[in-house]
């Protein structure tokens, strides 16, 4: 880590806002000796999206950091090698969680047509069935929301979306589908998503999308980034 | 230039791996076991990441179809050259035409294939090596397959062959001793849930003594022994991954996840596997056992320095004997 970085670890207390109660601390812990993940504390909320999105554009800055990953309200800083001084770089983790604003990011809109139902969204019922709510009534709920790219992971060009409407809110399933298709469009708790690889998954599939979502002759390669926004249209509904 | 005349599925060409890719969702991928891939290619003078063939089915055999130096590391697949022995943890050249052979190992479970140059294939987003999943990257995004012909950077043969029978070094099985038993131990940091876990269950995490069971892979080893259970279920929010990390998944049997693991999950993780342990785990066999031992931060630092050392002495030596 740099001295210029450095000079700005020293603790200080978080700033706050009148109007805001102050921050619960957040958690930090190693994954073996080149890696720290920082968790935003509490549920989800998109201003923690928002700060994580801002700490991680700050790490990427640091000497020594590999790769700054992101996740649903946390962040896996990737070292090149095993921080020297583990518990200010800790420190400096918390304060750049405290002292940052909230990354405003702008980014791009996306339309996905989605062919709702049929054998690619085969979980359309169970999900029915579970929210208490007609087959037609989960499609207009998915298809009126707009959802937030938090992060890509996963897979390659995995978008986890938020912002999907609680009344269709399903836990992911205890027995994962087998074989579920690239490009089905899925719910797994409180998330959105549209799957890239062919393969077992445990998200339920309530519909499907051709729009790839990962291509390596693109640059970048997956069309989703972190704070881009997603809207899915009916492009068919199979009953 | 080699081809492919026998293999099984699952023999890859790979790297150390496809590190700053993961913000794209694309997992690392890369060798199973960095120190004899290392090896392979500081015999041969190539670049330290230069491309190699990591054989983890047997019998693998392939012909020269030119002059090459080619160095053997990894497990010891009592490897031929036409009928010659070749030593485990051996450079050799051969000559166009000639065969060689990889049989299943005795011991360890993949062995490392380098040519003089590195296997030329595609650098994709920053690494040669196969992301098999996603079909892109090494040879075509796939496996090996017999009549495949693979190529080598900087022309044919352009090291000099090795004037005598070659040069062959102290595998560090031997080098760097873990263990003399049947239980290998891994040494591990804690992770981020250990702590909800009860007494009990983290008695058990360091008593038990973990069997690698088959469902197990370059994506993940899944152990099998008496299950940790958690007090009340816990699911995080998906956080990115690395290799070594040990997670819990409701089952209880832990999974520590590796080279071709999915860059996030939302496991409970219980332990990381220091990187100085990494490489054992990728010779590891299916069915084997081992046992983990917990790892102050200041000692799982220190722990690379006799692997380190040990590379630098064979660097050292390789280039010497090179230049005489």
């Amino acid at each position: 880590m740099s001295s210029a970085v450095m000079d700005t670890l020293r603790p200080r207390r978080a700033t706050v806002t009148p109007e805001r109660p102050p921050l619960r601390e957040p958690k930090v812990s190693s994954i073996g000796t080149r890696a720290l993940l920082l968790e935003a504390p509490g549920a989800f909320e998109l201003c923690l999206q928002k700060r994580i999105w801002a700490v991680a554009h700050e790490v990427e800055s640091w000497a020594d950091v590999e790769e700054a990953v992101l996740g649903v309200t946390n962040l896996l800083v990737v070292f090149s090698k095993p921080p020297r001084d583990l518990l200010a770089t800790r420190a400096a983790l918390i304060d750049a969680w405290h002292r940052l604003p909230e990354k405003a990011v702008s980014g791009r809109i996306h339309e996905i047509p989605v062919i709702y139902g049929g054998e690619l969204g085969s979980d359309l019922a169970a999900v029915s069935a579970y929210s208490g709510l007609p087959r037609e009534e989960i499609i207009a709920i998915h298809s009126a929301g707009e959802y937030t790219v938090c992060a890509i992971g996963s897979s390659p060009g995995f978008g986890y979306l938020h912002g999907l409407d609680p009344r269709i809110f399903m836990p992911r399933k205890t027995v994962p589908s087998l074989r579920m298709l690239k490009g089905t469009v899925t719910i797994g708790g409180m998330q959105a998503g549209i799957s890239v690889n062919t393969g077992p998954n445990g998200w339920n599939a309530i519909g499907w999308a051709a729009t790839p979502m990962f291509d390596l002759d693109k640059t970048p390669p997956c069309l989703l980034a972190p704070g881009d926004q997603v809207k899915f249209l009916v492009e068919r509904i199979e009953l | 230039m080699i081809e492919v005349l026998s293999t099984l599925p699952l023999n890859t060409v790979q790297d150390l791996g496809r590190f700053g890719a993961r913000h794209y969702g694309v997992s690392t991928s890369g060798v199973m076991d960095p120190v004899a891939f290392t090896v392979g290619n500081v015999l041969l003078g190539n670049p330290d990441n230069a491309a190699a063939i990591e054989v983890q089915t047997f019998p693998f055999v392939v012909r020269f179809l030119a002059d090459t130096n080619f160095a053997v590391t990894g497990a010891d697949t009592a490897a031929t050259l036409d009928d010659h022995d070749v030593p485990p943890w051996w450079s050799a050249t051969a000559k166009r035409g000639q065969t060689l052979a990889l049989r299943p190992p005795a011991s360890g479970a993949r062995a490392y294939l380098a040519l003089a140059g590195g296997i030329d294939v595609p650098v994709i987003l920053g690494s040669r090596s196969t992301h098999l999943r996603s079909e892109f990257g090494g040879f075509g995004g796939r496996y090996l397959q017999q009549g495949d012909v693979l190529r080598t950077l900087d022309g044919e043969g352009h090291a000099a062959p090795w004037k005598s029978g070659g040069l062959g070094v102290v595998p560090p099985s031997f080098a760097l001793p873990a263990t003399n038993g049947r239980v290998l131990p891994v040494r591990v940091l804690k992770a981020g849930e250990y702590d909800l876990f009860s007494a009990e269950m983290q008695e058990r995490f360091w008593a038990t003594e973990w069997k690698i069971t088959h469902h197990s892979d370059r994506g993940g080893y899944r152990l099998s022994g008496q299950p940790l259970k958690l007090a009340a279920p816990v699911e995080l929010r998906s956080y990115g991954l690395v290799a070594g990390i040990v997670q819990v998944p409701p089952s209880g049997e832990p999974i520590i996840q590796l080279s071709d693991a999915n860059t996030a999950g939302g496991y409970p993780k219980i332990a990381a596997v220091i990187e100085a342990d990494l490489w054992r785990l990728g010779q590891a066999r299916l069915g084997s056992f081992i046992q983990f031992e917990e790892a102050t931060y200041e000692a799982a630092v220190e722990a690379m320095t006799p692997v380190t050392d040990y590379v630098a002495r064979i660097r050292r030596t390789a280039d010497l004997y090179r230049s005489l």
